[in-house]
């Protein structure tokens, strides 16, 4: 038996390491399923946006199916989508994906688990990467989301559900992570 | 669907969220409880870039990979494994790597200590663990570098390394140290970590086995993962 190796800060200079080239462009021309925006700020506890963050999502493609070899199910994959993307702040010390909204994913005893992005974070300063999950405003699914209802304060349950606004016809969605304070936002632990 | 879940992270290796010697930390650990979730498929999968094609020369940070040119400083050899808690090998999996140059200064612009860039060194590289989990990179050896945490705070030498695994629950960023760095005492970014066999696992060990004759000396570090559990977790009908 091996125990794990201790996690790290990426501290401040992750940047010549892995946003050098940017990578938050999740769907190209030919992916299948609504196209999405996601943005939004990190803000520390003092309610300051984080310059120095980065952010990392996982997602299901359009039919609900992971790009993994232990995602079994029979819907189909999509070849010009892995799911997965990085982004690190602008100038504005927002980040963004540009993406496409997924599909619904089976969970565990035959539940269905509403459409939603796996979110891992990195700052400096943090000594463990975070793990939350972002759901759609406008998603009639969320009700019998058994992740959503395993969080029983209604107020936390907000925080990782993302707001729609249109911009030019497109769908953006508004994901602003507290890492503290009154709103912080639910973190999970798996 | 039948899940087959990974063991928890070990929060006696991992340190805590915020950690009062390491200023920067207690503004940004979250301080509410975590809150626990069973393991789904959105969790057992994960990115492999399974396709990626790596350019000659990603795992050479020793030379700038356009002009050939050597960067100044110590060449390191860097090998190790990539495992998981029951010494499986983690194969094909993609490792970031970034660090400061010999003279203990970031190609970056936020850095702005006052020692020499070398144009010859990015100071960032890719490598791939092959079908043993093993994995090699060459480098120069960082330097020890100030920083503003506390009075005469400085870090000892140190790299970067990013890696995912198999799934979403197995990703790690953490950091390389040296051996007998009398620094390694003094900071307190790895003694965040709450074991002293914890922070132990940090530093990596000289090996002369790796050592290379009239070339560089040679390091080893180990990289350990979240496991699978031992049985797959077999639903209830």
């Amino acid at each position: 038996m091996r125990k794990q190796t201790p996690s790290q800060t990426v501290g401040p200079f992750y940047a010549i390491g892995l946003t050098r080239t940017p990578m938050n462009s999740v769907a190209n021309e030919s992916t299948q399923g609504e196209r999405i925006r996601i943005e939004g700020q990190v803000f520390d506890g003092d309610g300051a946006p984080i310059p120095d963050v980065m952010l990392e999502i996982w997602q299901a493609n359009a039919y609900g199916r992971y790009n993994h070899p232990d995602d079994k199910q029979e819907k189909p994959l999509d070849p010009s989508f892995t799911g997965w993307g990085r982004s690190g702040t602008n100038e504005q010390y927002f980040y963004s994906f540009e993406t496409i909204k997924p599909g619904l994913v089976p969970g565990n005893n035959d539940s269905v688990q509403a459409p939603h992005i796996n979110f891992c974070i990195f700052a400096r300063g943090m000594l463990v990467h975070a793990y939350t999950r972002m759901y759609f405003a406008d998603e009639p699914a969320n009700a019998t989301d058994p992740v959503l209802n395993s969080i029983k304060n209604k107020k936390r349950r907000a925080t990782v559900i993302a707001g729609r606004e249109d911009r030019n016809g497109k769908p953006v969605y508004r994901f602003d992570i507290r890492l503290q304070g009154e709103n912080e936002t639910v973190f999970f632990d798996m | 669907m039948r899940i087959h879940e990974y063991n928890p992270r070990d929060w006696k290796s991992h340190p805590p969220y915020s950690f009062k010697a390491y200023g920067s930390s207690i503004k940004r650990g979250p301080l509410k409880k975590l809150v626990p979730i069973e393991q789904t498929l959105s969790e057992i999968t994960g990115p492999l870039f399974s396709d990626i094609q790596l350019q000659a020369g990603e795992n050479d940070l020793t030379r700038d990979p356009s002009t050939g040119k050597e960067a100044m400083g110590e060449r390191i050899i860097v090998v190790g494994r990539v495992l998981d808690e029951d010494e499986r090998p983690v194969p094909n999996t993609l490792i970031e790597i970034w660090q400061a140059n010999a003279a203990g200064r970031y190609h970056h612009p936020i850095d702005q200590h006052n020692a020499p860039l070398d144009p010859n060194f990015t100071g960032a590289g890719r490598c791939v663990s092959n079908d043993k989990g093993e994995y090699r990179y060459l480098t120069i050896k960082p330097g020890a570098y100030p920083w503003l945490n506390h009075t005469n705070a400085w870090r000892p030498a140190h790299i970067h390394l990013s890696l995912f695994g198999p799934s979403f629950v197995t990703r790690l960023v953490t950091q390389m140290f040296f051996p007998n760095d009398p620094l390694i005492a003094l900071d307190p970014i790895l003694n965040s970590v709450p074991t002293k066999d914890g922070r132990q696992r940090l530093i990596s060990a000289y090996d002369h086995d790796v050592t290379e004759p009239e070339f560089a000396l040679g390091y080893r570090f180990d990289v350990v993962l979240r496991g699978r559990k031992a049985t797959p977790f077999e639903e209830p009908r």
